[in-house]
């Protein structure tokens, strides 16, 4: 075979995007071993070999932290690898896992010329970026940063998801002295509790938190800050100089349908953090039990929704159910897990409505009552709105339901804070350029401020955070010796 | 950690845990893991000694995890303790009010009972077990109480029967400000009932099974009033004639064949 390089431009085109070995999905569907398998060296060049290294990369405007796409995949053919996470490096803290889980087809993939042509598909961004993390993870490549000369300047960071553990290891490099306080026992927020195993292995979780203790961020978990510490508290009688918060967006929505409060119908955060973090999956050798259903329905279409679905197979449903109340083309999920969910048995009960949840004579899920919907006139979002059909009820038998509609922001913290401005939906108001809110010395980004949002711009609102912050605490000067600690 | 056995069931750790201690108020819990395979549980501070830097729970052993931490010895530490979580009880002179524990309820009423006494309440204590040998913080309930009353299923000690009897005399004979309640689920359910009768306001605690404790995964959800509320942030405690008892016992079974398999494997693996 030739190798990539020496291609003409002609033969790069006509290469095919090349696909991620995979588990079989009739297989895979009963553990919770990673369903991909990554790329090898020789795929890994041919993919980035269908690059052509445009002049004005369009891709590098869809990604939200503007990562250096050509510049990467160029160093891939070349075999300079570790020249090429460097790179990657400059943008983003948390490779292997933007690669898994960033919506590539709305973001970078979604405007690469290649993908533009008919019959083409765009160049696979997200799968050499987990290909080169990978690579520099099972090399014991790391992230050779120089980290600055001490500031004496001290930051609390408020949650351990992709928000904070960026803001934690951007303002570390910059010599401050940081630490992150966590309400869970372990620290990696949604990436450790919410997305599963099979999507996501919780050793690159583990491996990214341990790379920010080596930076020297201290992580203290089980510090519920409202309650354990109060943002005030921290400011004033623990000597931080600045605070971010990045608590992300935990209050799971529910129907408000009869029949919700029964034995067997649960919220994806409940259920997914069970098998998740408590590790449900292995019960009993771990503590935490779950429920495990053999009809199971799961209302909702998004990225929860599938994690959901394809963890209740795992643990042993005989049929699994995606209810929803609009059609395909509608799903908010990232297309790859509707694919993988479909090819694993996950069935779509599509433009269908639950009504109510039925019990049974001891209280538990006996099945939900639904109907039937049709797309009508668009709404203000442009999506068309779902109305019900007329005397189009039926009856869907199951004994397990998970509600994954979507989660919104938790007032535990923001209730007792004063001076921290909310908008209409309970999020916290932040300077979309610098995360600063309206209380002072404090920031925020991440869900908590956008609503549910990504991995990937969460991470992005931490840098700019960081960057603000580090503006802040370098307009204060150098620490003076009659201030507190 | 103190650890003190008061029963062969009932038994009482003190944790060091300064900075919960420095923040908690009466009606608040935390949550505790016993180690890296176990189950988060909520479990309410019975005391809090705020210059020592420790906190109290009280427990029953009721499954696996209550069990795995009364093997804990004095200095092993729970790996996990997270806290104050909960909203705390609102405390105001009142006038004249009833306390009534049942069981382990007893523990997480006492800090009630104290706060109460100390904002200057007339305290009236029932305490309610199956027999005397259930029976727990006694003399420190009295010591926070101007009257106290002792029942017994098998009438082992005082009042040969249920504290609502008792209640029900005190109820008939005086005027009662307000009455909390906090026991098994059935005898808070049946002490609203009554004094629901009576027109007097009356607290209980909920122990619905939880997860976070923050308000997270909805597992805690219970109904009052018609309405969903999450018992960890938005209580434990609520008005117990807006409680729908029977859908909160429903929910305490949801995993009642694990719970069992989870306390077999346990004495499988120490016969091994
Ligand atoms: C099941 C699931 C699947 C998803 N799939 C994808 C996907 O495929 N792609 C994608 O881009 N996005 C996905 N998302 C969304 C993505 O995970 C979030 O947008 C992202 O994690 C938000 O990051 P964050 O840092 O703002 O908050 P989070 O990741 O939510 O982390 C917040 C952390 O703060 C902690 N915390 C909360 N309150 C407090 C407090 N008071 N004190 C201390 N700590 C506190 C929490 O325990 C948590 O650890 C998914 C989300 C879920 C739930
Ligand atoms: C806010 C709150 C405060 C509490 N305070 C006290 C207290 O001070 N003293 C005390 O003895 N008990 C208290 N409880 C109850 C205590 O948490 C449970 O008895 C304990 O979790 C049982 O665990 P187990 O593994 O030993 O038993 P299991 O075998 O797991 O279960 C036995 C019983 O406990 C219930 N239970 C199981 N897991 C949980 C959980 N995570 N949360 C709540 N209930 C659960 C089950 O429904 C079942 O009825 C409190 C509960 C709550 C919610
Ligand atoms: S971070 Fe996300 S959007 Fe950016 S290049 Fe990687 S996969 Fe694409
Ligand atoms: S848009 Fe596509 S082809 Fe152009 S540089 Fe980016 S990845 Fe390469
Ligand atoms: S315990 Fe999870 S919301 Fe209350």
């Amino acid at each position: 075979m030739i190798r990539p390089k020496d291609m003409t431009k002609k033969e790069r085109r006509q290469i095919p995007r090349q696909l991620m070995t995979e588990r079989h999905p009739k297989q895979r569907n009963k553990y919770f071993d990673e369903v991909t398998l990554g790329y090898s060296l020789k795929e890994a060049q041919l993919e980035a070999a269908r690059c052509i290294q445009c002049k004005d990369p369009q891709c590098i405007v869809g990604c939200p932290v503007s990562i250096d796409i050509p510049g990467f995949l160029e160093m891939i053919i070349d075999h300079k690898l570790e020249d090429a996470i460097g790179k990657v490096w400059e943008s983003t803290a948390l490779p292997a896992v933007c690669g898994r889980v960033c919506p590539q087809e709305i973001q970078c993939e979604a405007v690469c010329v290649v993908g533009k042509k008919a019959g083409r598909e765009p160049v696979g961004i997200g799968n050499l970026e987990m290909f080169i993390a990978d690579w520099a993870r099972s090399n014991g490549v790391k992230n050779k940063v120089e980290i600055a000369p001490k500031t004496g300047r001290k930051v609390a960071v408020v949650g351990s998801g992709p928000a904070g553990v960026t803001v934690a290891g951007d303002l570390a490099i910059k010599g401050h002295d940081v630490t992150v306080f966590e309400a869970f026992h372990k620290a990696g927020g949604v990436l450790l509790y919410g997305i599963p195993e099979f999507r996501l292995s919780k050793d690159i979780v583990d491996y990214e938190i341990e790379g920010l203790r080596e930076l020297g961020v201290k992580i203290e978990c089980n510090s519920v800050i409202g309650r354990t510490y109060d943002i005030d508290e921290l400011l004033d009688e623990y000597g931080y100089d600045a605070v971010f918060i990045g608590v992300g967006a935990g209050l799971p929505n529910f129907l408000n349908i009869p029949g919700e409060d029964l034995t067997g119908v649960f919220s994806a955060n409940e259920y997914l953090t069970r098998a998740n973090l408590m590790k449900a999956f292995d019960f009993p050798h771990y503590d935490t039990p779950i429920i495990p259903g053999k009809k199971v329905a799961i209302l909702g279409a998004g990225n929860v929704a599938m994690d959901a679905a394809r963890t209740a197979l795992r643990l042993g449903a005989k049929s699994v159910k995606i209810i929803y109340r609009r059609s395909r083309e509608e799903m908010p999920s990232r297309h790859i897990e509707i694919h993988h969910a479909e090819e694993e048995g996950v069935e779509f009960e599509l433009l269908t409505s639950p009504l109510e949840f039925i019990g049974s004579s001891e209280g538990r899920l006996a099945g939900i009552s639904c109907e039937r919907m049709e797309l009508g006139e668009p709404d203000e979002g442009g999506r068309r709105r779902p109305v019900p059909i007329k005397d189009s009820q039926f009856f869907i038998d199951c004994d397990l339901a998970i509600i994954a509609i979507g989660t919104k922001a938790n007032p535990l913290l923001t209730n007792v804070t004063e001076g921290l401005e909310l908008n209409e939906w309970g999020n916290i108001k932040a300077d979309p350029k610098t995360g600063k809110t309206t209380k002072d010395r404090v920031w925020a980004g991440g869900d908590i401020t956008l609503g549910q949002a990504t991995v990937i711009l969460a991470m992005g609102m931490g840098r700019d955070a960081a960057n603000s912050i580090d503006e802040y605490l370098k307009s204060l000067g150098k620490k003076g010796k009659n201030e507190k600690n | 950690m103190g650890t003190f056995k008061n029963h062969d069931t009932i038994i009482l750790n003190e944790i060091e845990a300064p900075q919960i201690a420095k923040k908690a108020l009466p009606g608040q819990f935390v949550i505790l893991k016993a180690n890296e395979m176990g189950e988060r549980i909520p479990l309410t501070m019975a005391d809090v000694d705020k210059k020592k830097g420790t906190i109290t729970i009280i427990y029953m052993i009721v499954g696996k995890s209550t069990r795995l931490f009364s093997t804990l010895e004095v200095g092993e530490g729970f790996q996990d303790v997270v806290g104050p979580l909960g909203s705390p009880t609102h405390i105001e002179k009142r006038g004249t009010i009833v306390c009534v524990g049942g069981g382990t309820g007893t523990a997480v009423l006492h800090p009630i009972t104290r706060g109460n006494f100390e904002a200057g309440n007339n305290v009236i204590t029932i305490l309610g077990a199956r027999s005397r040998d259930y029976l727990i913080l006694e003399e420190k309930m009295a010591a926070v109480s101007h009257e106290m009353k002792i029942c017994t299923d098998d009438g082992s000690k005082g009042i040969h029967g249920f504290v609502t009897d008792a209640l029900k005399e005190i109820l008939d004979t005086q005027k009662v400000d307000e009455v909390i309640a906090i026991g098994p689920v059935p005898m808070m359910k049946f002490v609203s009932k009554l004094t629901k009768e009576y027109g007097v306001p009356t607290q209980v605690s909920l122990n619905p099974i939880m997860i976070d404790g923050t308000g997270m995964c909805g597992g805690c959800r219970v109904t009052i009033g018609g309405k969903t509320k999450f018992a960890c942030v938005d209580g434990p405690e609520f008005d117990g004639h807006q409680v729908d008892y029977d859908n909160l016992i429903n929910r305490l079974t949801a995993y009642r064949h694990e719970e069992e398999r989870s306390e077999e494997c346990m004495f499988e693996d120490e016969n091994i």
